[in-house]
């Protein structure tokens, strides 16, 4: 079953086109990162996603509705991660959180929300006392308050630190492994080939290259460099059969120094995606 | 980077979820029951912003206070004094300060920062947000008005009716005014583009509107031309009606046409209403100024 299906998406603000005719399929239960430099139109992609943005043109279609006329019961089954909030009413996080609880017919318990974003010790604190790291976990509670069936998330990690990524990793598998169905965008390559099961590439409005982070742009059949230093310097050599580089260079020259095989990462391969498309 | 990565597969099920339940097509009910949640919200966040509190419910009585000070003559061959011309006047200020003043700032922040944002990607109904504001504001426009009658009464020589005509007459000229001035408070949070400029946009018509209304200057004092144009506003109105309850009927002489025109306060009041209704309805906008 599909949960995002976008064909043809188009929207120009002004004279800047923000989103270049994009095409999208999401099936329920994926964890699909949408990857790209600043200014990509991951945003304008994903808001336009949770009907907060107009479109110019396009079909889009998220969770059997049109996101622009969708009626109030659909917002019951999606969850919106903001890239930036700045608000801080006056409010503590125990109280935002289950006041927002109310709004959704199925909420998730408040409590235990508090707890999975490890906002415990917090509960009791003004937002605006919060650090930005722990706004940022605020955030992410009000998006799974509601236990959406989709949940946005628009680089939900901005701010955290290493430990509290991590975390926030196992609850996006957590979220996942119960079904709900996670679009996040994110600069972050680690984070995106760890989380998603497929990532599309955007840039310029445009999606570049789409694929699971163990195929993305070619990465699986993309040749291999063997290096390795020989008495006059360093060789290197770019080969499909790396295996059979290696056991040639042994039957010739025996126990080399300095011996590597390395295949592109996903970062050498994003970062080709998004500078070839500079020419 | 590293290659060995385990990936949740899109391959392995997830177990089934149970089907969404609807909401019923109409839901007048959840969204008054949202509506009660929020006006507590919302009166909780009033009173806990300070910068609120010093500029919106403090202003009022800080006027009367000094004012009321100030000016202390009695009017010729009237048992009414200044004072009590003010403490009756600013009755309206207070009323406009919590809603119109109150929502023209605090809507405008709360679009620009991202509140209204937050709220509208929820379920929860639109006139659940709109019953919230309308419902904190009259909490808050109830106790300014029992703390400048309490003022007015201890130290300038206020006199509440002891009649029960006058005190009907006041809940009418209340509720109107304060509702009229909400809904163009909402309209008004419309106009300034970003939370920084939002308190001065808001506050240049206010306070203007305070200098020709006769809220800061007696109505006595302001020649008939300033009276006139602001006789377009629903704040001179609003005095009006208040010193036709707290002045009685043999200050009447003192007003413009020499009667309280009840009638006219009525009419220009709930015409203002309506007019902010519609304003509202045609300009309130969920989305910030930066977003198309
Ligand atoms: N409200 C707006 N008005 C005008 N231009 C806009 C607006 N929002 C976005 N843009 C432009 O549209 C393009 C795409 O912006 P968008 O915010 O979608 O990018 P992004 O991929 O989310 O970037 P980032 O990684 O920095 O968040 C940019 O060139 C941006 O300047
Ligand atoms: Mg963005």
């Amino acid at each position: 079953m599909t949960a995002v299906r976008v064909r043809g998406l188009h929207k120009r603000y002004g004279d800047v086109v923000a989103v270049d005719g994009i095409d999208l399929d999401i099936q329920r239960g994926e964890v699909f990162g949408l990857l790209g430099p600043n200014g990509a139109g991951k945003t304008t992609t994903v808001e336009i996603l949770e009907g907060y943005r107009g479109r110019d043109s396009g079909e889009v279609d998220v969770l059997g509705m049109d996101p622009g006329k969708a009626p109030n019961s659909w917002r019951d089954r999606i969850g919106v991660v903001w890239q930036s909030t700045a608000d801080t009413p006056e409010l503590t996080v125990a109280e935002i959180i289950g006041n927002f609880a109310r709004y959704y017919r199925r909420p998730r318990d408040p409590g235990q929300v508090i707890e999975q974003v490890e906002l415990t010790e917090q509960a009791g604190k003004r937002v605006h006392a919060l650090s930005g790291g722990q706004r940022r976990r605020l955030d992410v509670a009000l998006g799974i308050i509601g236990d959406p069936d989709l949940l946005f998330l628009d680089e939900p990690t901005t701010g955290l630190d290493p430990e509290a990524r991590r975390r926030f990793a196992d609850l996006i598998r957590g979220l996942a492994a119960e079904g709900t169905t996670i679009l996040l965008t994110s600069h972050y390559l680690d984070e995106v080939e760890t989380l998603a099961g497929r990532i599309a590439v955007i840039a310029r409005g445009k999606i570049v290259a789409e694929g699971s982070p163990k195929t993305l742009g070619g990465r699986a059949t993309a040749v291999s460099t063997v290096q390795w230093v020989g008495e006059d310097g360093l060789h290197t050599i770019e080969t499909d059969t790396p295996a059979k580089a290696v056991a040639d260079l042994y039957a010739k020259s025996g126990e080399v120094s300095g011996l590597t095989v390395t295949r592109p990462t996903l970062e050498d391969v994003y970062l080709k995606l998004i500078g070839a498309d500079d020419e | 980077m590293s290659e060995n990565v385990t990936l949740p597969s899109v391959t392995e099920e997830p177990p089934p979820r149970p089907a969404p339940a609807r909401f019923a097509r109409a839901e007048p009910g959840r969204a008054l029951r949202l509506g009660l949640v929020r006006t507590g919200l919302e009166t909780r966040m009033f009173f806990r912003e300070k910068d609120q509190i010093a500029f919106v419910f403090s202003i009022a009585v800080v006027m009367l206070v000094i004012l009321a000070s100030i000016f202390t003559t009695r009017y010729r061959g009237l048992d009414v004094t200044v004072s009590q011309v003010y403490a009756a006047g600013l009755i309206g200020t207070g009323i406009m300060a919590v809603s119109f003043q109150n929502l023209g700032i605090s809507i405008a922040v709360e679009r620009d920062l991202g509140g209204l944002r937050r709220l509208v990607s929820t379920p929860m109904p639109p006139s659940a947000y709109f019953i919230g504001k309308v419902g904190s504001v009259f909490i808050v426009a109830v106790i300014q008005i029992a703390i400048l009658l309490g003022i007015g009464v201890a130290f300038f020589d206020l006199e509440l009716p002891s009649a029960i005509g006058p005190w009907l007459t006041f809940i009418w000229v209340f509720v109107l005014g304060l509702a009229s001035m909400t809904m163009l408070g909402i309209a008004a949070s419309s106009v300034p583009r970003s939370a920084r400029s939002a308190t001065a946009v808001i506050t240049l018509p206010f306070v203007v509107l305070q200098f020709i209304s006769g809220a800061f200057i007696p109505h006595t004092d302001l020649p008939d031309w300033l009276l006139n144009l602001s006789a377009v506003f629903p704040l001179k109105w609003l005095c009006q009606g208040m010193r036709s309850i707290f002045l009685g009927e043999e200050a009447a002489v003192l007003e413009l046409t020499g009667g309280y025109e009840l009638g006219r306060v009525a009419l220009v009041l709930a015409a203002w209403t309506v007019g902010g209704l519609v304003l509202c309805l045609l300009t309130f906008r969920w989305k910030d100024n930066r977003t198309k």
